[in-house]
């Protein structure tokens, strides 16, 4: 007979610490699962160890974040670090394991707040070494206070490339490059958004700062670039690139790229939850009502798993599903209910009113989602865009025939890297939406784990 | 008459049949569902598997033989039609064995097939020690094996990627995302109707797997077929440590560790159970005790199509002459046979002796639960 | 094989630990995850790939990608997901080798 809890929250980022404390505040039992071993999620990763010289260099924002970590840790909430999920099922039941021990926890209602990670940006090249993600280049400053050694180029779009390079230049290091694919019709196609964004002036200022420290410092800036590649034999030596029809070269040891973040749907579409495309986003998204419960019932979705908005809105987005489920197990009325999330609800429309604005002026480019034939797009199983195209010549409408032919999302990732891309070059090869495509069936486990692991369960 | 033969199913059996009709100098068009369908073809262990098969149906072991005889020749066929091998291999497959009555079992079932088969019919039964002689790693909770050297196992995935191509190359039309739901005469042929589109043939195969028991009762065939879940577990990669196939473990070209053999009659749904993986698991180290600290990567599970005694229908309609009801749970064994064996009946010749046993009319007796061998 | 590293510290003080890297002792940082250390440490490669062979070396730091993948006692692990501790044995990642009917 498994474990009973009352609510079982997947993720101890933004969204799922404010959940566990607003739950806990309402009397309510909760168990947080973390990947990590402490809490904070990637945005926050290791705050409650950072120095004070290391959140000045992170930003404020980071700081602020400790703030809500130190509560969430000091708050007595059950809280189970270095945890790794491998299966959800519908009826709530959770496997997960700990330092090698399976556990099993039978949950009324579960809360998934596993984040986002990067979207895949296949070009040719990326497998390099020498080749990393922005958010890794956050995540060794935050971790272990590591910057690049040597001449770093940063290539993409987004935010995340401006901050990154801003922090960078606090510790010192000045970025070689700024490869940024943003166009000047992006920017335009973007304005009809911008009135709107105003409300959430806070957030574009901030922007708007970093992209005037980067100026301010003289980082070279290469605007509407395309055709990135990443040269070397073995490791990345440079990254070449095109800008106003002229060929480009920068020598680098690192190339860190970046073009936005997606949700972490793999827990949402395990227990077979309904999502829909979202063009805006370019990404999957969990079908959710205002209360952020899932298809499935007694399943809930909180933060960027349930739709990029960022850290801020995670925050508070995690009270009001918090508050949602409250109500889904009685708990409140629904008067109460709706009285709580009122202001919350308020203030979430603010952070999100920037969001249509920034999704188009960083919308990754068509090209990008039109890879060369010979770009790897299944890092596991190396699957070539090529190889795609083919067999979607032989037939295969979908992701899952197409895995079938070619073992693309059949790596230990399960499709992490490559289900976007796969999606976006079958709708190409079909010429249908990517919601006519569809997504990989995902399935456990989650995570792997051991055979000794999974026998040690029964 | 359009001269068109319409095979409905692009699974493992549909494409073996549209193949073979294709080398016969047939027009074949293939009719497939989309990307989301319960396709067993995409779920399966792959083996090529002899052993046990046909115990109480002498006819079925002879038709399983002869397919994994005939197998070579359509595995070097595929190869050379469309480059791709789909690793075939057939060193013969072990049986292991964890519990005596399991054993005892499997040895009694052998013993009736080679009685049957008139004593043409090789296997060995393997001791604890001969066994570890053979399979080094095996673990001591393995109580004993029966090995039979027919049994091979191949890349079923490649399989369906070289079927594909080579019926396509043979001039096979392939239609994919169609979803038939009705079948009627039409003139001298038949019509079929999906939802957005007709298609006329001369001849109908039907090859759907479990949607063949709707499109059968519209042409008066009796195809009860119902599905058995199947969950195989797929593990990292590892270095080549078993070229023998096994009923619970077997290691593909590619390294990767695969571990099966799970019956549930759970309906329509192929998820995946914790209780299955973990005793799946369990399993797979007690026979190879090594295994434990490998990473379990991939699960999924999948529909077998069971008929009510577990045996395949080969039938043609009495109602409707020319449409053919195929339907099988060893799409991957029989694969040879289904290419090389089933097309001239399907075309007017007669109906091939070793097929009789094989009628829609034998279930009036039989009830219960489906036996079925691997 | 161990280059110039792609990481530097920007911490004062650095304490080391010795792990054990492909049978040979390596310093790297102590207080960081495995993948971080091993960058920091100058080392670019830290698996081959089973479909070609290509060196490849942690990408995510994050746990979704697994091309960090390396050997800890025999035992496949994702080295972004491992704290540095003294004495750790560390592989290149390969296909695990275990007993069976044929010569690996």
């Amino acid at each position: 007979m498994p474990e009973q809890i009352e609510v079982l929250i997947l993720g101890a980022g933004p969204a799922g610490m404010a959940a566990a404390l607003q739950l806990k505040s309402l009397g309510i039992g909760v168990r947080v699962l973390d990947e990590q071993r402490s809490p904070g999620g990637q945005i926050y990763r290791e705050v409650n160890n950072a120095s004070s010289a290391r959140k000045r260099l992170l930003g404020a924002d980071y700081a602020a974040g400790g703030e809500t970590v130190a509560a969430f840790l000091a708050s007595d909430i059950d809280y189970v670090p270095n945890a790794s999920v491998w299966l959800i099922d519908a009826e709530r039941q959770v496997h997960y394991h700990v330092a090698g021990q399976a556990q099993v926890v039978q949950a009324q209602r579960i809360l998934l707040c596993c984040g986002a990670y990067e979207r895949p940006m296949p070009i040719p090249g990326w497998t390099l070494p020498g080749v990393m993600t922005a958010g890794a280049g956050q995540i060794l400053l935050k971790s272990g206070g590591q910057v690049p050694a040597g001449a770093v180029v940063l290539a993409g779009s987004g935010p995340l490339l401006y901050l990154l390079a801003v922090q960078y230049l606090q510790a010192g290091v000045r970025v070689k490059a700024l490869v940024d694919t943003c166009t000047r019709s992006d920017l335009l196609s973007a304005l009809r958004y911008f009135p709107a964004a105003l409300k959430g002036w806070r957030q574009l200022r901030k922007g708007i700062g970093l992209m005037h420290t980067l100026r301010r410092a003289g980082i070279p800036w290469h605007r509407g670039a395309s055709d990135l590649r990443v040269e070397g034999s073995g490791q990345a030596t440079a990254l070449t690139f095109e800008t106003d029809g002229r060929q480009q070269r920068i020598a680098c040891d690192l190339v860190l790229l970046h073009q936005g973040v997606v949700p972490n749907t793999q827990p949402s579409l395990s227990i077979s939850a309904a999502h829909r495309w979202d063009e805006s986003q370019m990404c999957w998204v969990a079908e959710q009502d205002e209360w952020g419960e899932l298809s499935v019932p007694g399943c809930f979705i909180a933060g960027d798993a349930a739709g990029i908005d960022g850290a801020e809105a995670a925050l508070v987005q995690g009270r009001v599903v918090a508050v949602g489920i409250a109500l889904s197990l009685q708990r409140l009325s629904s008067q109460a209910a709706l009285q709580h999330a009122r202001p919350l609800r308020r203030t979430l429309a603010t952070y999100r009113s920037v969001r249509p604005f920034l999704e188009r002026l960083y919308r990754p480019q068509p090209a990008l989602n039109s890879p060369a034939d010979t770009t790897i797009i299944c890092r596991c199983e190396e699957v070539t865009a090529g190889a795609i195209r083919e067999y979607a010549a032989l037939g295969c409408l979908g992701p899952n025939q197409t895995k079938a032919f070619g073992r693309c999302g059949m790596g230990p990732c399960q499709g992490r890297q490559c289900g976007l891309a796969v999606t976006q070059i079958l709708a190409a090869a079909h010429d249908v939406s990517p919601a006519e495509v569809g997504y990989y069936r995902i399935r456990p486990p989650l995570k792997p784990i051991t055979l000794a692991e999974l026998a040690s369960e029964d | 008459m359009t001269g068109e033969t319409i095979v409905v199913g692009g699974g493992l059996v549909g494409l073996a049949v549209a193949y073979g009709l294709a080398r016969e100098g047939q027009s074949v068009r293939l009719l497939d569902q989309g990307d989301v369908a319960w396709r067993a073809a995409r779920g399966n262990f792959g083996l090529v598997w002899v052993q046990g098969k046909g115990y109480g149906m002498p006819a079925y072991a002879r038709w399983t033989l002869g397919s994994a005889a005939a197998w070579p020749r359509l595995a070097q066929d595929l190869l050379a039609e469309t480059g791709i091998d789909v690793h075939l291999h057939q060193p013969g497959g072990f049986l292991l064995c964890l519990e005596e009555a399991e054993l005892a079992e499997e040895s009694r079932r052998l013993h009736w097939l080679r009685d049957a088969l008139g004593g043409d019919y090789r296997f060995e039964e393997l001791a604890p020690a001969e066994l570890r002689r053979r399979l080094p790693g095996v673990g001591p909770d393995v109580v004993g094996a029966c090995y039979c050297p027919a049994d091979g196992h191949v890349n079923p995935l490649l399989l369906l990627r070289a079927l594909t191509m080579a019926a396509q190359r043979r001039g096979v039309v392939l239609q994919t995302g169609c979803d038939v739901q009705r079948i009627e005469r039409q003139g001298e042929g038949y019509q079929l109707t999906g939802a957005r589109q007709i298609w006329l043939g001369d001849r109908v195969v039907l090859a759907a797997g479990l949607g063949n028991k709707a499109l059968a009762t519209q042409v008066g065939l009796n195809v009860e077929v119902t599905p058995n879940r199947g969950q195989i577990l797929v593990t990292e990669r590892l270095a080549p440590f078993l070229s023998h196939p096994t009923n619970y473990v077997r290691q593909t070209a590619e390294g990767s560790v695969q571990l099966g053999d799970s019956h549930e009659a759970a309906g329509l749904n192929d998820s995946v159970s914790a209780s299955v993986v973990a005793s799946l698991a369990q399993r797979a180290v007690m026979c190879f005790p090594r295994l434990a600290g490998v990473q379990l990567v991939r699960a999924w599970g999948a529909l077998r199509v069971l008929s009510p005694d577990g045996f395949p229908i080969y039938q043609q309609s009495r109602e409707c002459p020319g449409v053919f009801a195929v339907t099988c749970h060893s799409g991957v064994t029989l694969a040879a046979a289904h290419a090389f064996e089933l097309a001239p009946w399907i075309i007017g010749a007669a109906r091939p002796e070793v097929l009789g046993a094989f009628s829609d009319q034998r279930f009036q007796q039989v009830s219960g639960e489906a036996s079925h061998g691997h | 094989m161990v280059t110039e590293a792609l990481f530097r510290s920007i911490d004062q003080t650095e304490p080391q630990v010795t792990i054990e890297f492909n049978g040979q002792p390596l310093d790297v940082p102590a207080h960081m995850t495995l993948a971080a250390a091993l960058l920091a440490a100058g080392v670019r490669q830290t698996r081959n790939t089973p479909v070609s062979g290509a060196p490849r070396t942690a990408y995510c730091m994050m746990g979704v990608c697994f091309d960090c993948l390396v050997l800890i006692d025999g035992v496949s692990r994702q080295a972004c997901q491992v704290r540095v501790k003294p004495g750790l044995r560390v592989h290149t990642h390969s296909p695990v080798h275990i007993e069976g009917d044929t010569d690996a």
